[in-house]
């Protein structure tokens, strides 16, 4: 049994007492979500915070919504009802597919949307998949309330644009009628991060590529997207050419590491590989195919 | 679905189980599946402490200092040991069942990353755990030998210089085989193949880790240590040798065990301190690790480089195999071997072919890793030998452009050939190969599969159909050739029927998940005919237990269950002369059939094993040397291993884009002799079939420059799931060991060992249009890509 170091625990029931719960608590306490990226930090010992600020009994900060043209997803909405969402689905079936290889049942009725963008890993899925959306963080602070365009929100592995007493509310992704959306990842095992992953929406209008997003996980993808790659595309006619080839500049604009999951060469190989078969088939399904 | 057909009907006892063989619900599910089982973590004594041990996160380093006041002065914390605290107690240093030396704490120098530096005793586990980052310990990194073909090298640096005069990293040479005679057979071939092979180091991983309860009585001198052991007896002993503890006051209760593997099999560091821990507080200290500690610091197992050669002539008739082995034993060699083998018996590398000459080379080295070397289901390095026999075959079949199914059946033994002498000494005690392969192949569609691969090759797809076929030898062993540390091989057993009729047998075998409280049971009801629901059978308790090696290496069925069912015999017998004093006749009148004892010709007079059980506790008048009450006891020292066999074929579709290998079809044919309790032999299978798919595919632990593990926890040691694995399909063939009392042989690593040369071999046949004749395990998808590229990594060391 692996044991945490001593640590003080405060639930929070509304956002804004979670708030002062993090001041009153000072730098060295840490929101706590689904907790299955900070608990098995604590039980390792590889991060030792002096109080948890509970968020799980915060209703504001649960469920799936439309307001306006932007679907609206609380930070504390969990990866399963991000699964199983029917908004989300209708939209933008790169979600559930996305969902669908995320860790595994057990992680996933726990853990969080709004702790996996705020756990910031360099391979957190449902990270390419936001960018791939250009979606936006709506953070609340002492201060009061900012937007952050996801593209803008990360500051590198494991960092983000948070301060220590602000919390992530919702994240919001404009929809895009006509929009096809896929999601493709190889991990080593089924509930394993992936090796490379690539998530896209992509709109076709007459037969050319009028706009498109390209997300990809654990690569090393500055913000978990590849403009180089979509810049390649959009404008270009829908065809298996332009895929290949936009694809081919998210694998080479990419920065991955070697590590046991894979060689640099293998992962752009891949990146190159899942970004051309998910534009495949967001195109597919945005022609209506 | 399985194909396994029910063993024929055997009469039922009033609870619906077979008095004999057949399949019944395990025993001891009632209490697992409640979630009542007692684990070591499960006690609670009163006043108990708690252990936790400081891990060097180097290598290689020297010590310069240990300083343990702050955590000495942690509220909570009772004491701290160091390596220093036990070298005044001549217990710094601990013998492994090979004959060599471990630390139990480290003195002079840290040798691996996760070896045992200091130990706190404190009232709580999580103040142990906090005490440990308060101990501040001043190292010297050290260089460190992460590679093991660089052990020996002139410039590497010497691991043990504890060992007076060591100056290299060299551990052993060992050989076996007929080298001349296998160099000529390959002088005079027609083709030769040779190939790099390297099975990887792995961890068994079981469920539970390891760990212990440690309670010295100050008053009685009693020390009775719950823990996870295999092996409870073995344990004793050496407990007894190491501690100068006399051994009539040692216990050593093994409860139930959350899996071994053989991760179980040795001592470790951790079951020692909580002895001494003990020992210092005069409370009971329990220690169980993490399961970090568990995969970074216990039994590893595999870490072999094999250069194996296969000649034959042209048309696919072996001639010779020769393997070259460099075994990578870590930083003390702590693997359990019977002592004339210290490479096992991979010696069994020559399969189930039949050609004259063979010929193995193993020299084992030190490295800067953590020890073992023999766990996981392995049957004493026999995982190694059929892995590596099945993948040269293979590569054979590539060269020869022969199909590899053709090529086995040309090759394999034939049943008159039996018992077999194998070119490296073993016999085969019995087989019918051919069978076997053809059951495995027609359940398969193995010739549709062909046509199917054919279409798809066609159309640019990837499928590959794999084939292993192996032979084990297990159940270890004679005594007068196998032993550990000098405590020979043999089991003890002992029976006793109570006056009611109902029975206790006490084995030496511990089960860890295997289902010993069932099948033996079911022996016992077979030669008795006592219903195994009336059978009880106690075991793990060394106060309450005969002697005996302890589970591992497929033994407990081969040796345990040949004493049980001849200590049944024994009983039966004993049974036959007092049945004779109540029936007033001769013992020679009376014949057996199952459960009873009655008068030839006139079979409505007998008694039944519960009335002699009665009579042998009452007052009837027995016979002169006949003394009362109804048991016995023997012990067994097999005159052989036996030799369980059997033909795996694995179908896989590989995506050459990403890498990825699908596992569609595993077709599991064993021939393990009669099947006790067919539902517990396709558990085992199940089980060993799935760690198969996770070697061949995803366990490992390398080491990078610096020897750090890359496999400590289980984000980064990759264990199969359900998902990866199929449907198993498996079949059956009965061949009885003739030398074994009821011809079983073993099944309890059959699929561990065979599996993983089945879904290797199908992998690179799904990938051979790309040129590829070999990969190394595990086949990640990075790997497979890579090996398609013609360029494939070294797994044993950090991809970079
Ligand atoms: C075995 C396993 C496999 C996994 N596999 C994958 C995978 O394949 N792909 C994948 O993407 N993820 C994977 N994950 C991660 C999983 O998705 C996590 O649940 C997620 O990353 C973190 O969400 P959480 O709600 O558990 O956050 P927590 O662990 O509770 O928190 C994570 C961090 O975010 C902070 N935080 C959380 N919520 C907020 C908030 N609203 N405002 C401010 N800060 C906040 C916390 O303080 C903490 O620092 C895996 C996890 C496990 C355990």
């Amino acid at each position: 049994m692996q044991t945490p170091a001593p640590v003080d625990y405060a639930k929070a029931t509304s956002v804004a007492h979670a708030i002062e719960l993090l001041q009153q608590l000072g730098d060295e306490a840490r929101p706590i979500a689904g907790g299955h990226s900070l608990l098995p930090m604590m039980k390792l010992r590889l991060a030792a915070p002096e109080a948890l600020v509970d968020l799980n009994d915060i209703p504001e900060l649960q469920g799936v919504r439309i307001e306006g043209d932007h679907i609206v997803v609380g930070a504390m909405t969990k990866h399963r009802d991000i699964l199983e969402s029917a908004i989300l689905h209708e939209h933008y079936p790169i979600f559930r597919e996305a969902e669908h290889v995320i860790a595994d049942p057990i992680v996933r009725n726990r853990g969080t949307i709004g702790g996996s963008a705020c756990q910031a890993d360099p391979a957190a899925d449902l990270s390419a998949v936001g960018s791939a959306l250009r979606g936006t963080a709506v953070i609340q602070g002492p201060g009061g309330t900012r937007e952050v365009p996801l593209r803008e929100f990360h500051d590198g592995p494991y960092m983000t644009v948070l301060e220590p007493t602000e919390v992530l509310v919702a994240l919001k992704y404009p929809i895009r009628p006509g929009a096809g959306s896929a999601y493709e990842k190889v991990e080593r095992r089924h509930g394993d991060w992936g090796v490379a992953t690539a998530g896209v929406f992509v709109v076709v209008r007459d037969g050319v590529v009028a706009d498109c997003g390209i997300g990809n996980a654990a690569v090393g993808a500055e913000h978990y997207c590849s403009p180089g790659a979509e810049d390649a595309l959009i404008g270009q006619p829908a065809t298996e050419e332009s895929f290949a080839a936009a694809a081919k500049v998210a694998g080479e604009q990419c920065n991955p590491s070697a590590d046991q999951r894979g060689p640099v060469d293998y992962k752009r190989h891949l990146t190159t590989e899942l970004t051309l078969r998910a534009l495949r088939r967001a195109a597919a399904a945005s022609q209506g195919a | 679905m399985t194909a396994v057909e029910d063993t024929p009907s055997v009469p039922l006892s009033p609870a619906g189980n077979p008095i004999g063989f057949g399949r019944m619900p395990r025993k001891e599910d009632v209490r697992f599946l409640r979630g009542q089982g007692n684990y070591v973590d499960d006690l609670n004594l009163p006043g108990m402490l708690h252990g936790a041990v400081l891990r060097s996160p180097f290598a290689h380093a020297r010590i310069n200092s240990i300083d343990t006041s702050a955590a000495e002065a942690l509220p909570g914390v009772k004491a701290v040991i160091t390596g220093e605290t036990l070298a005044g107690l001549g217990l710094a240093w601990m013998p492994t069942l090979s004959y060599d030396t471990q630390a139990v704490l480290a003195t002079d120098k840290v040798r691996f990353q996760g070896q045992e530096v200091a130990f706190v005793i404190a009232e709580s586990r999580y103040i142990a755990r906090d005490a440990l980052e308060l101990i501040d310990v001043d190292y010297d990194p050290l260089p460190v030998v992460y590679d093991a073909k660089k052990a020996l090298d002139a410039d590497a640096p010497v691991i043990r210089d504890d060992k007076e005069g060591k100056t290299d990293n060299h551990i052993y040479d060992w050989e076996a085989g007929d080298k001349d005679k296998t160099e000529a057979a390959f002088a005079a071939a027609d083709v030769v193949v040779t190939e790099d092979i390297l099975y990887p180091r792995v961890h068994p991983a079981p469920m539970e880790t390891c760990g212990s309860v440690a309670h010295m009585d100050p008053v009685t001198g009693k020390l009775t240590l719950w823990t996870t052991t295999q092996a409870p007896h073995a344990h004793r002993t050496v407990y007894a040798l190491v501690a100068g503890l006399p051994e009539q006051k040692i216990q050593v209760i093994s409860p139930d065990i959350g899996g071994g593997f053989g991760n179980k099999v040795p001592i470790y560091p951790g079951y020692v301190l909580s002895i001494v821990g003990s020992i210092v507080t005069g409370k009971p200290v329990k220690w169980m690790e993490d399961r970090s500690e568990n995969l970074m610091s216990t039994g590893f197992a595999r870490d072999y480089h094999m250069k194996a050669s296969i000649a034959s002539t042209k048309d696919g008739k072996i001639l010779a195999v020769k393997v070259d082995v460099l075994a990578d034993h870590g930083a003390f060699n702590g693997t359990a071997q019977p002592t004339k083998y210290p490479a096992g018996f991979f010696h069994i590398f020559t399969g189930s072919y039949d050609y004259p000459a063979a010929y193995c080379n193993v020299k084992a080295v030190y490295t800067n890793k953590a020890p073992g070397g023999v766990a996981y289901a392995c049957s004493f390095r026999i995982t190694e030998a059929a892995y590596v026999i099945e993948r040269i075959v293979d590569c054979l079949a590539a060269e020869l452009k022969m199909d590899p199914a053709e090529l086995r059946l040309k090759n394999l033994l034939k049943p008159e050939q039996f018992p077999y002498t194998t070119p490296t000494g073993w016999e085969y005690d019995s087989g019918d190969y051919e069978k076997t392969m053809r059951v495995a192949m027609e359940m398969a569609g193995y010739e549709e599969l062909r046509k199917e691969q054919a279409e798809k090759r066609a159309r640019g797809e990837y499928m590959g159909i794999g084939i292993s076929f192996f032979t084990e030898g297990v159940g270890a062993g004679p005594r007068k050739h196998m032993d550990i540390l000098g405590l020979g091989m043999a089991d003890g057993c002992d029976l006793r029927v109570h006056p009611t009729g109902k029975a206790q047998v006490r084995l030496s075998v511990q089960t860890q998940g295997q289902g010993h409280e069932t099948t033996f049971a079911q022996i016992v009801a077979h030669e008795l005919g006592i219903p195994p629901e009336d059978i009880e059978v106690i075991h793990g308790d060394t106060d309450n237990t005969p002697f005996g090696l302890g589970t591992y290496g497929s033994r407990s069925t081969p040796v345990s269950g040949a004493a049980a069912a001849l200590v049944a015999r024994k009983v039966r017998d004993k049974a036959r002369l007092i049945a004779a004093a109540a029936l007033e006749c001769a013992p020679d009148d009376l014949e057996w059939e199952l459960g009873r004892w009655y008068v030839k010709g006139d079979p409505s007079r007998g008694r039944t094993i519960q009335e002699i059980a009665m009579d042998a506790h009452g007052p009837l008048e027995l016979p002169d040397g006949v003394e009362g009450h109804l048991d016995a006891q023997v012990v067994y020292n097999p005159p052989n291993l036996t030799y369980p066999y059997g033909c795996y074929i694995c179908v896989v579709d590989v995506d050459p884009g990403t890498g990825q290998v699908k596992v569609r079809r595993f077709i599991a044919v064993d021939d393990c002799g009669p099947r006790i309790n067919p539902t517990i032999v396709e558990g085992q299978v199940h089980g060993g079939l799935a760690d198969g798919v996770g070697m061949a595919l995803m366990e490992l632990i390398a080491f990078d420059e610096e020897g750090n593990n890359l496999g400590g926890s289980f984000m980064d040691y990759l264990l199969p799931t359900s998902m990866e694995c199929p449907d198993w399909e498996l079949g059956e063939t009965v061949t009885p060991s003739p030398h074994h009392p009821i011809g079983a042989k073993g099944v309890g690593e059959s699929a561990t060992v065979g599996s993983p040369a089945a879904v290797v071999n199908a992998v690179i046949d799904a990938i051979s249009p790309f040129g590829v004749r070999h990969a190394d395990m595990p086949l990640t998808p990075a790997n497979v890509w890579r090996a398609i590229q013609g360029s494939p990594v070294r797994t044993d060391i950090a991809v970079s």
